[in-house]
C-alpha cells in the first residue's frame, strides 16, 4: 500500500498544511477569518471577501486522529459538558480553553462566527458557545430542513435573504464592497472542483475501485470543503482525477485484491482510524461509496454551483445538495443508489454516539436494508472523537463474523 | 394538602393515557411531538391535537430499541414504541419539529414504518425576528395547511384558524394565571398538581381543558394554606420529555417550592394571548417569533436563553435553579454549560438533576436535593 495514490495523498496533505499555515498566520496578524461548519457550507461567500474559513470540525477531527482529543474532552466535561454531548464540541471547547485559539494559538480568533445551520442542531449550540467563549459576533443562517421532495420557493427566498445579511456582515468585517463578479468567479472555480469530485467518485464504479471512498475520501473532503472556490482546489482535483484514472487503467486499488465492495454510512472513528481501516482491509473490503463524504455536498449526482445564479445555487447547496439537511429517508435513497450503481455487496453502518444527526435511527436503516431490501448490513458502534467508546476486540469480532458470513454467501451464490 | 376534584380529574386523564383521545368521535387525534406545535392549524382542520410525548414508564420497550440506540432519549423511543404496539391506532398523523437531531430522524422513522399516518415536519426558524423570518414561517404554516387539505380532502379556512386561536388562548391564559398564582403563593398549589393540570391539556380539547383549569383555580383559591420553610426554585430543562409525577413530589418533599418550570413548555408557549385579528396565520407566526418562551430548542439572538433564565429567577423571587434535563437530551445538556456559567456569574445557586420519564425510584435524588436545600437554608 506504500505506493498507492501517493500523488493524491501528497497533494491533499500539502493543501491542508498550507491552509493551516494561513490560519496560524491569521491568528498572529488578525487577518479576517470566520468560523463555519462543513455541512452544506457557503464558503464561496467568505472566499469572495478573502475571509479565511476556519472549520472547527476539521480541527476536532485532526485532534482525534492525532490522539489528542481525550484530555480536551475531559477538560470540557469539567466545565459542565455532559458525557452524552457531541464530543466534537467538547474537544473544540477544551482546545479553546487550553489556549489553542488566538494570538498564541494555531487558530485565529475569528472576526465573526458564521453558523450555517444545515441539518445539525448541535451546530447552533456549538457556535453559540464559541461566540460566548470568544466574545465574537455570530451570524446565523437558518436553513430549513428539506421536508418534501424539493425545498419550497419560500425556503429559497428565506435562505437567499439571509445570505444577503451575511454579505453585509462580510462587508462590515473586511471594509470591502461586495463584488458579484468576484462571487461568480469563485462559483466557477467551485464548479470545476465539483466536476473533479464527481469524476473521482464515478471512477469508484470500476472494479477494483481506485480508492477507498470512505477511508481515502478524507483526502478529497479537505480540499473540496476547505479550498472550494480557489484554483488550488481545481488543481488538486486535476491531480486526483489523473491518478485515479491511471489506477483504473492499471486495474489497481488500495488493496492488493478487492474481495468485497462495501458502502459505508456514518463518520469514521477518528481516534482509531488506522485500526478500524485494517479490520476491513484484512478482508479485502473496499468502500466504493460513503455517505459521510457528502456532508459538505453531494456533487456526485450532478449538482454544481452556478456562476450565473451564484446566490441561488449557494442556497440550493445549503438546502438540498448535502447529506445533512436531508431526511433519513432521503439518505436511504442515496445509499440505495450507491449500492446499485456502485455495485456494492454490503452496507456497513458505523454508528457514533456523538453524532445523533447521523446515528439516531440507524437501527431502522439496518432494518430497511437488511430485511426489506436484502442487502447484507452490519451495524457497529463507537465514536468519531471520543476514544473511550471504541473497543477493538469487539469491533474485530463483529466485522470478522460479518465478512465470514458474507464470504460464505458469495461462495454459495457462485456455486 | 388535600387534593381537589379538578386535580383528580386531571389525574384521571393522565392515567387514561392517549386511549380516550384516540377513541373520540368528534375529531380524529393528531399527535404533536414536543416542544411547540402550531396546534391551531391542526385544530382548524377538524383534528384534535394531542401530545405525542412518550409513554412515561407505562410500557416496555420491545421494538423501538432496535431502531434507536441506547444513547437516545426515552421520549423518542417510547413514542415510537406506542406506534409499534398499535397504541396510536386512530391517530390521523403526527408532527415533529426542528428541535433536535433525534426528533428530526424520528419523523422519518415514523414515516417509513407507519405509512398510513400523515407525518408532518415543521421547520421552526432558528433565527431572530425580521420580515424574512416571519414571511418564511407564514409560508411554512401555509404549506402545513395545504398538506392537511390534501390529506383530509377539505379546505382549512383562515376563519377556522382564527376560531382555533380563540379556543387555545383560553386554556393558555388560565395556565398563565395558575402559574402566577403558584409563583406568588407556592404553598397554595403543589407543583405535581399543576403539572397534571397542564399535562391533561395535551390529551383534551381546549374547552374541556379550560373547564378543569377554571375549576382548579377556584378550588386552589379557596384552600387554607400555610407557608413552609422551603427554598424557591426555578426548574429548567424539562421542556420535551416529561418527568414522572413522583419526581416532582420528591423535589417538594425534599424542601423545594417550584415557583417556575418549563414542563409541557410548548403547550403553554405564549407569554400573552395570540392576537385574534385578521390574517390569523400571520398572527400565529408572529406570536411564535415575538411572544414565545426562551427554550433550549430555539435559537434567538435577540433573547439569549441564559439571560432569560436569570430574569426568570429574579422575577419569581427564586433562590436557586434546578436543571432538569432528560437523560441524553442534547439541547438541554448543551445549554447547561452556558446556564451554569451565567448562574455562577450571577451568584445563583444551582443543582443538576437528570431524569428519565421511566424513572421510578427517587431516593438518590431526594438525598441530593435535601443536601442542596439544607446548604441554602442554613447558609
Ligand atoms: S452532531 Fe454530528 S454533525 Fe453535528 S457537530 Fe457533532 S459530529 Fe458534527
Ligand atoms: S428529549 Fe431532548 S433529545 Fe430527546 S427528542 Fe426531546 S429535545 Fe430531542
Amino acid at each position: 500500500m506504500a505506493e498507492y495514490a501517493t500523488a493524491v495523498h501528497e497533494a491533499s496533505r500539502k493543501a491542508m498544511t498550507a491552509w493551516y499555515d494561513r490560519l496560524a498566520a491569521a491568528a498572529k496578524s488578525g487577518a479576517p477569518s470566520a468560523y463555519t461548519m462543513i455541512s452544506g457550507n457557503c464558503v464561496e461567500i467568505l472566499r469572495a471577501f478573502d475571509i479565511e474559513p476556519v472549520f472547527p470540525e476539521v480541527n476536532a477531527l485532526q485532534l482525534a486522529i492525532r490522539k489528542q482529543s481525550l484530555p480536551l474532552i475531559l477538560k470540557a466535561e469539567e466545565m459542565g459538558y455532559s458525557s452524552d454531548n457531541c464530543a466534537y464540541v467538547k474537544a473544540d471547547a477544551g482546545f479553546t480553553f487550553a489556549g489553542g485559539v488566538g494570538k498564541d494559538g494555531k487558530i485565529p480568533t475569528p472576526s465573526f462566527i458564521l453558523c450555517n445551520f444545515v441539518g445539525c442542531n448541535v451546530y447552533i449550540k456549538w457556535f453559540e458557545h464559541s461566540a460566548e467563549f470568544l466574545g465574537v459576533p455570530l451570524t446565523m443562517i437558518d436553513v430549513p430542513f428539506v421536508r418534501s421532495d424539493r425545498p419550497t420557493d419560500g425556503d429559497v427566498r428565506y435562505v437567499v435573504s439571509q445570505l444577503n445579511k451575511l454579505i453585509a456582515e462580510c462587508e462590515r468585517v473586511t471594509g470591502k464592497k461586495f463584488d458579484i463578479d468576484r462571487l461568480r468567479e469563485v462559483c466557477r472555480l467551485s464548479a470545476k472542483a465539483e466536476d473533479g469530485w464527481q469524476k473521482c467518485k464515478d471512477l469508484c464504479k470500476a472494479t477494483p475501485s481506485p480508492m477507498d471512498a470512505y477511508f481515502d475520501a478524507i483526502n478529497l473532503m479537505g480540499p473540496i470543503n476547505v479550498l472550494r472556490g480557489t484554483q488550488d482546489a481545481v488543481d488538486f482535483f486535476d491531480v486526483a482525477v489523473k491518478e485515479y484514472e491511471g489506477l483504473v487503467a492499471g486495474k489497481k486499488g488500495p488493496l492488493p485484491q478487492e474481495k468485497f465492495r462495501i458502502v459505508v454510512e456514518g463518520p469514521p472513528p477518528y481516534p482509531f482510524y488506522r485500526q478500524f481501516r485494517d479490520l476491513f482491509a484484512a478482508w479485502g473490503a473496499v468502500a466504493v461509496q460513503s455517505t459521510y463524504s457528502t456532508v459538505g455536498g453531494i456533487w456526485e449526482f450532478g449538482f454544481r454551483h452556478d456562476p450565473k445564479r451564484p446566490l441561488e445555487s449557494i442556497a440550493e447547496q445549503m438546502l438540498m445538495e448535502n447529506l445533512c439537511n436531508r431526511s433519513l429517508l432521503d439518505r436511504y435513497k442515496q445509499i440505495r443508489r450507491y449500492v446499485d450503481e456502485w455495485k456494492a455487496d454490503a452496507l456497513v453502518i458505523h454508528s457514533v454516539k456523538s453524532c445523533r444527526l447521523f446515528s439516531a435511527g440507524q437501527g431502522d436503516m439496518r432494518d430497511y436494508f437488511a430485511n426489506e431490501l436484502g442487502v447484507p448490513t452490519l451495524l457497529v458502534e463507537s465514536d468519531l472523537e471520543d476514544p473511550r467508546y471504541y473497543a477493538q476486540a469487539m469491533m474485530k469480532n463483529r466485522i470478522d463474523a460479518f465478512f465470514e458470513s458474507l464470504a460464505h454467501r458469495k461462495l454459495i451464490k457462485r456455486a | 394538602m388535600e387534593s381537589t376534584p379538578a386535580v383528580e380529574q386531571a389525574r384521571a386523564v393522565l392515567t387514561g393515557g392517549l386511549g380516550p383521545a384516540l377513541k373520540r368521535s368528534d375529531a380524529p387525534a393528531f399527535g404533536c411531538f414536543p416542544v411547540y406545535s402550531p396546534f391551531e392549524l391542526f385544530r382548524a382542520a377538524g383534528l384534535l391535537p394531542v401530545g405525542l410525548m412518550g409513554a412515561g414508564g407505562q410500557i416496555d420497550i420491545v421494538h423501538a430499541d432496535a431502531r434507536f440506540q441506547s444513547f437516545v432519549c426515552s421520549i423518542a423511543k417510547s413514542s415510537l414504541e406506542l406506534a409499534f404496539q398499535k397504541r396510536l391506532q386512530g391517530m390521523e398523523g403526527a408532527v415533529f419539529h426542528s428541535i433536535c437531531d433525534v426528533a428530526r430522524n424520528l419523523a422519518s422513522v415514523f414515516k417509513r414504518n407507519f405509512p398510513a399516518m400523515h407525518i408532518e415536519y415543521i421547520h421552526l426558524p432558528q433565527n431572530s425576528a425580521g420580515p424574512e423570518v416571519e414571511d418564511y414561517l407564514v409560508s411554512e404554516y401555509r404549506r402545513v395547511m395545504a398538506g392537511l387539505e390534501a390529506r383530509l380532502g377539505r379546505r382549512v379556512e383562515d376563519a377556522a384558524v382564527s376560531a382555533a386561536i380563540r379556543e387555545y388562548n383560553r386554556p393558555r391564559r388560565l395556565m398563565r394565571e395558575l402559574y402566577a398564582m403558584r409563583t406568588k403563593e407556592p404553598e397554595r398549589i403543589n407543583s405535581s398538581e399543576l403539572f397534571m393540570l397542564v399535562r391533561a391539556g395535551t390529551m383534551l380539547p381546549p374547552d374541556e381543558h379550560s373547564r378543569i383549569l377554571e375549576a382548579a383555580k377556584l378550588e386552589f383559591a379557596a384552600r387554607k394554606t400555610k407557608r413552609m420553610d422551603r427554598v424557591r426554585v426555578v426548574i429548567e430543562g424539562a421542556f420535551c420529555e416529561q418527568p414522572p409525577v413522583g419526581l416532582l413530589e420528591t423535589l417538594e418533599g425534599a424542601g423545594c417550592y417550584l415557583v417556575e418550570d418549563d414542563f409541557c413548555a410548548g403547550w403553554r408557549w405564549f407569554t400573552q394571548d395570540v392576537p385574534e385579528g385578521p390574517d390569523p396565520v400571520r398572527q400565529l407566526a408572529r406570536a411564535w417569533l415575538e411572544n414565545g418562551r426562551a427554550t433550549s430548542t430555539r435559537f434567538d439572538p435577540e433573547r439569549p436563553r441564559h439571560k432569560a433564565l436569570v430574569r426568570r429567577v429574579r422575577e419569581t423571587g427564586a433562590q436557586a435553579v434546578i436543571f432538569m434535563p432528560a437523560k441524553f437530551c442534547e439541547p438541554a445538556l448543551f445549554d447547561y454549560v452556558l446556564y451554569r456559567r451565567e448562574m455562577e456569574k450571577e451568584n445563583i445557586p444551582h443543582l443538576m438533576v437528570e431524569f428519565e420519564e421511566k424513572m421510578w425510584t427517587f431516593e438518590r435524588t431526594r438525598g441530593e436535593v435535601e443536601t442542596f436545600v439544607e446548604s441554602l437554608l442554613f447558609d
